[in-house]
Order: C-alpha cells, then sequence, then structure tokens
C-alpha cells in the first residue's frame, strides 16, 4: 500500500476554506501546549489576547492602528509578488518612507503652505520607498542579480540608517536624552478618523481598490498577471518583462514608503524606535495568506494584526512573552503551507497488489486554471 | 599594521566568522540538493538558545552542541516536509521558519532560566580556548590561527572536508545531480526526496551548530536577537561563494572581518556613527552579490544549482 498525490480536476473550493480553519486550530493547540508547558492557563491567556485585541472600542482602534501598516506593506508585497518579485525589503522601505515624510515635516512644513503638507509628506514617502525599491529592482531586471538577498541587505541598510538618524543628526536636542526626533508640528500629522485611528485606514482601503482594479481591469493589470502565472508565454506575446518589473517594484515600494509615512505622521508624530519592528515581513505573511488578493490583504492584514496586539497584552496584563505572537503566527503558517497542496492535489492510497498504476488524470489542470 | 593589531584582528574575524562558516556551508549543502531554506535565521536563534540552555543547566558543552544541532535538523525537517512532500511555496516556507524560530527563541529566553525566568544575562559555561602547542607560538598568524576553540579548530578539517564529498565523492555527485536535474537523477535511481530531506536537515543542523557557537563562545551567554542578521548573511554567502564550501571561507572571513575591524575602530573611539560602520557587511554584501552576478553573466556560467527552489514530483516530469 502506498500513498500518491494527485492532481484535483479543478481547484478544490472546500479545501481553501477548511485548510486555513484546521491551519487556526492547529495553532491555538500548539500555542496552548506551549503555554502549558510554561505553566500558565493557556485558555486564559488566550482570553486574555482576544480581548486586549478585539474586546471593546480601545481594543479594536489599536488592532486597526496596527493593520495599517501590515495593510500597505502587504498590498505593496502582493503586487510585487505577482510579477515573481520576491520583494523581502518591505520592511527597508516602510523605513525610508518614514524618513522622507520625517524631513518633510520637520524641515519643510513650517515654510509650507499648510494645505500642502499632508499631500506633501505622504509624497515624499511614497516616493522614497519607491526610490529604495527601484534599486534591487534595476538590479533583477536588467543585471538578473537576486532580488531576495539585495530587498533583505537594504533593510538592514535602511534600518540602521533610521536608527542613526533618530540618534545623532535629528535628534530632538530637548528630547531628555530619549533618542528620537522633535515632535512634528500639527500640520503634519494625519488627520485621526477616531481614537488613535489616522486616515492611513482610508489610504489603505484605497490602495487595494486601485490594485484590484489595475489587476483586473487594465492591460498592465493582465499583463503582469500573465507575467507572474506564465514568463514563457508572457514574453512569448511580447511583454517587456524588465521594465514590468521596474514598474510594479516602483509601485510597491511606494505603497510601503506610505506606510512608513504613516506611521510618523499619523501614530508617533515624530521618528523614534519602533518605526520599523518588522511589519514588512510580516507584511509577506499578510501577502501568501490573502493569496494575492487586495481585499484579502485588508482582512487578513487585519486579523494578524490582532495577534499582534493580543501579544503585547499578554506581555504587559500577565508577563508573558510578546514574541507568543510570532510562535503562533510562525503555527498558524506551517500547516496552511502544507495544506496549501491540498487546493490542487489529493491523497490517494493505493493497494499495491491491485496492480493497477497510479495515474495522474489531471496533467495540464494548471494551464486550464 | 603592526602585528600585535594585526593578529588581534585576525582572532576576531575568525571568531566572528565560524558561525558563518557553519551556517552557509550547511545552506549550500541544502540548496545544492534544490531545496532553498531561509529559515537559517530562525534555525541558528534556537541553536543558539538551546545551546546555551542545555549547557547552562546541564554544564556539558558536549550535550549543548549535540542538542543545538538537533535543534536545527528539528526545524529544518519541517521545512523539508513541507517544501519536498507537500511542495510548498519555499520562499514563504523559509520565512516562515525564521518567524518561527526567533519568536520562539525570543519565548523560550524568557521563560527557561532558573524557576521559569529570564535566560538572558546569565553566564554559563562556554567554550574555552584551547592553544595548540608549538604552532600557537608561530609566528605573525600562531596566536589566531593555534589560539581558538573547538569548533573553529573544527573548521580546518570540516571545510576541506565538506568540499571533498561535494565533489569528490558518489554521495556527493548525487547530491549535485539532485539540485541540478532531478529528473535525470531519479532515472538514474536516484532517490530525489531521500536526498534532499538529508542535506535540508544537515543544514539545519550545522546551521544550529553555528548558532550554538555564538551563545557558548562569541557572545558567551543569551541575548535577544543574538543572531542579528547573520543568519540572512550566511543566506548571502551562499552565492558568495558560488555554492563553493572553499569559497565560504573567504566570504565568511570577509564579513568576520568587517565585524572585527568595526570592534577595533569603536574600540579606539573613532567619530564614525557605529549605525554607519554596521551597514558596512550589508552593502558590501549587495556590491559582490552585483559583482559576481555580473561577472557571471558574462561568462555565462552561474553556480546556481538548475532546479534550487523547485519542488520534484514524477508525475510531473515532461
Amino acid at each position: 500500500m502506498r500513498v500518491v498525490i494527485e492532481k484535483r480536476q479543478a481547484v478544490s473550493q472546500s479545501a481553501r476554506i477548511l485548510v486555513p480553519l484546521i491551519s487556526f486550530v492547529l495553532s491555538l493547540v500548539f500555542g496552548a501546549f506551549l503555554l502549558f508547558l510554561s505553566g500558565v492557563d493557556p485558555l486564559v491567556t488566550y482570553a486574555a489576547m482576544a480581548k486586549g485585541a478585539l474586546g471593546g472600542r480601545y481594543a479594536l482602534s489599536e488592532t486597526l492602528v496596527k493593520a495599517i501598516p501590515l495593510m500597505l506593506t502587504g498590498l505593496g508585497v502582493s503586487i510585487a509578488f505577482r510579477m515573481l518579485f520576491w520583494n523581502i525589503g518591505a520592511e527597508g522601505q516602510l523605513a525610508m518612507g518614514g524618513v522622507a515624510a520625517t524631513g518633510v515635516a520637520l524641515f519643510l512644513a513650517e515654510r509650507m503652505p499648510s494645505w500642502s503638507v499632508l499631500p506633501a509628506i505622504i509624497l515624499a514617502g511614497m516616493l522614497a520607498g519607491a526610490v529604495w525599491g527601484a534599486i534591487p529592482a534595476l538590479l533583477r531586471a536588467y543585471l538578473k542579480v537576486n532580488e531576495t538577498i539585495t530587498t533583505l541587505m537594504m533593510n538592514y541598510i535602511a534600518v540602521l540608517w533610521v536608527s542613526h538618524l533618530y540618534h545623532i543628526p535629528w535628534r530632538d536636542p530637548q528630547g531628555y536624552g530619549f533618542p528620537g526626533t522633535a515632535q512634528f508640528p500639527t500640520v503634519a500629522w494625519l488627520p485621526r478618523l477616531f481614537d488613535r485611528v489616522h486616515l492611513g485606514l482610508v489610504l489603505a482601503v484605497v490602495a487595494a481598490a486601485v490594485l484590484w482594479f489595475v489587476l483586473q481591469r487594465t492591460k498592465w493589470g493582465f499583463e503582469i498577471r500573465i507575467t507572474g502565472e506564465n514568463p514563457r508565454a508572457a514574453r512569448y506575446i511580447g511583454i517587456d518583462i524588465a521594465r514590468n518589473i521596474v514598474m510594479v517594484v516602483l509601485l510597491s515600494g511606494a505603497l510601503c514608503g506610505l506606510a512608513g509615512a504613516c506611521e510618523v505622521s499619523g501614530v508617533m508624530h515624530r521618528m523614534q524606535q519602533g518605526l520599523t519592528v518588522g511589519y514588512g515581513y510580516t507584511a509577506i505573511i499578510v501577502a501568501w495568506m490573502s493569496q494575492l488578493n487586495p481585499w484579502g490583504a485588508l482582512l487578513v492584514a487585519f486579523l494578524l494584526a490582532a495577534l499582534l496586539v493580543g501579544g503585547d497584552q499578554i506581555q504587559l496584563a500577565m508577563g508573558l512573552p510578546a514574541a507568543m505572537a510570532f510562535v503562533l503566527q510562525g503555527a498558524l503558517l506551517f500547516p496552511m503551507l502544507g495544506g496549501a497542496l491540498f487546493a490542487e492535489y489529493r491523497l490517494r492510497i493505493i493497494r499495491t497488489d491491485s496492480g493497477g498504476a497510479a495515474t495522474a488524470p489531471g496533467i495540464g489542470m494548471e494551464e486550464a486554471r | 599594521m603592526d602585528i600585535a593589531l594585526f593578529a588581534s584582528i585576525l582572532t576576531i574575524t575568525l571568531r566572528a566568522g565560524t558561525s558563518l562558516v557553519y551556517a552557509t556551508v550547511g545552506e549550500i549543502y541544502a540548496e545544492r540538493s534544490g531545496i532553498l531554506n531561509l529559515g537559517v535565521e530562525g534555525m541558528m536563534m534556537m541553536g543558539a538558545l538551546a545551546g546555551f540552555a542545555v549547557a547552562y543547566h546541564s554544564g556539558s558543552l558536549a550535550l549543548a552542541l549535540l542538542l543545538a544541532m538537533l535543534v536545527g535538523g528539528l526545524l529544518a525537517a519541517v521545512h523539508a516536509f513541507l517544501s519536498i512532500s507537500l511542495r510548498a511555496n519555499q520562499v514563504v516556507s523559509g520565512l516562515t521558519l525564521t518567524l518561527f524560530g526567533t519568536g520562539m527563541a525570543s519565548f523560550l529566553g524568557q521563560r527557561l532560566g532558573p524557576g521559569g525566568t529570564y535566560l538572558v544575562g546569565l553566564i554559563g559555561p562556554s567554550m574555552k580556548r584551547i592553544p595548540v602547542p608549538i604552532l600557537s607560538e608561530l609566528p605573525l598568524v600562531g596566536p589566531s590561527l593555534f589560539n581558538q576553540d573547538i569548533l573553529t579548530y573544527g573548521l580546518y578539517v570540516f571545510v576541506p572536508l565538506a568540499w571533498w564529498y561535494l565533489y569528490k565523492t558518489r554521495p556527493g555527485l548525487y547530491l549535485r545531480a539532485v539540485g541540478e536535474h532531478p529528473q535525470t537523477a531519479d532515472a538514474m535511481g536516484i532517490n530525489v526526496a531521500a536526498n534532499r530531506y538529508l542535506y535540508t536537515i544537515l543544514g539545519g543542523m550545522l546551521a544550529g551548530l553555528g548558532g550554538a557557537h555564538l551563545s557558548l563562545s562569541y557572545t558567551k551567554g543569551w541575548a535577544e536577537n543574538i543572531t542579528g542578521g547573520r543568519g540572512w548573511i550566511a543566506v548571502a554567502l551562499v552565492i558568495f561563494a558560488m555554492w563553493d564550501p572553499l569559497r565560504s571561507i573567504v566570504g565568511a572571513l570577509l564579513f568576520g572581518g568587517i565585524n572585527a575591524i568595526q570592534f577595533r575602530m569603536q574600540a579606539a573611539g573613532t567619530t564614525i556613527p557605529p549605525a554607519l560602520l554596521n551597514m558596512l557587511p550589508y552593502i558590501a554584501t549587495i556590491v559582490v552579490l552585483v559583482a559576481i552576478t555580473w561577472w557571471e553573466t558574462l561568462r555565462k556560467r552561474i553556480g546556481a544549482p538548475a532546479a534550487l527552489g523547485l519542488p520534484y514530483a514524477r508525475e510531473e516530469k515532461g
């Protein structure tokens, strides 16, 4: 008797729903086991996490605040992944967006007409993110340099640059020894919708709508989808892949840069520690879990943000490591990654004595999908 | 440059480079078999944690190294299962491994100290430097090359051995075949999946060992984010080394060297901000990567295994 994996005739819709559900349950079970071993009541911990992230207006607004950068970077990473450009560099692009926005807010805002300050901050952030993404994009498109490594290395450079700026040249002399820039003038504050939730939420929803429209309704979107699904076919029908890579990564970097601009101008009102806390890496998970769907990215970003806020809450309230959130994220993703197979394949147990060879009836279905 | 300064830089270079070499060679083996594992950072982190925790509680360094390798291998086995048996996306799976490994290490680092407390800041047993008689008194390089800990000495044997195995033995040939052209390897009767499992797990064990060198020798203790991106540098070094174990030494020494020079400059009280100095290894990686890719494209010969990152399943032959 042996087990073979064979292709399904059509993508299984039930697997698409069941796999995330089962993965979620498995991750909770794994986390519970870990919590139990370290001597705390898993149920109490989970309840505290859920309450801290979703219970009540304050909790929800905090989750939304954390969801905004995840949404924007998640969207940015998704669009790059569509082109099979493995942009691991969202973190650095976010950081550089934050730097540019801070530069405008600190040094130009007071000399500009007040109506132009926020647009300038947003544009500066997007531009800086795009430029930071353009370097690896150009290297990949024209010199074939592996983008996974370059985008990643550029994260470290950007994060160190941010920390250098607020520790030394841009440090607030009146900051009581606390490293960070001076507070932005109020004209440079992104307006708030309610509680701490700022305009970035609207920008994220608009960005998702724009991406959805571009992908589904424009010729360029068609080119992006074809290139991602079948690069060889894309080349045959005359799509300029190199140029498209650069364009898409500019867009991707701009969205990540926007996330950084929103963080400094909407949440912190200055640049300090806490700008680069790993949103750009979680963004990769957002992109993958949402299957690169813009609306899905918004939803997944919200859920992962809830997990992060829940993690912070158990650290504050129960003294448990906030890293629990990352452990749970990992434990959630592993079964999801493994389960992704079952949407397109199924397992079949074959008795060796029956003599029936394992056949794969659905070969070629991938193209037909 | 005076001799004492040179010797001290060389000593620190070797000490800083040791963990990198183990992790890099491990990743070279995994990638040569066709499996891209971006989880090196997570595996090193868990190796560092497991190594220190075991050494602290048991007092046995041998047991600590063994467990660090075991933990690294276990994590790699998860990646292997997902990417080989379940054909999952290797980039995402590797990233998840890093996320999970660093999260888990941070979590356990706050629970595995005496009585469920922090491990951070505790002093445990560490690997001693053992001078080799006579050799360590050689002029110039003697004190640097022959007054190190066991894992650094291990490199002198391990790296040539890794090279020899890869290029001069039959299993090494199989390993390269599996990563280069799995269909042909399969037709030759080589078990593609078994080979890939073996070398992915071996790669994880080596990453775990590299991590343990950090907590048991280089920094002597557990700290949050102890690896500081070394796992990622190892992934970059694989390309730098063009998938050749011998060349990984050059890359690792270069990066260890930048660390060492930084160390000296900070000690000498330079006015260059530390953050800018810390950028150097990352900028250098990009420059080297661009140079190598450009050079290799010119020669039309890039050393990357042809089937790297691609799942292999028989019925999709064609």
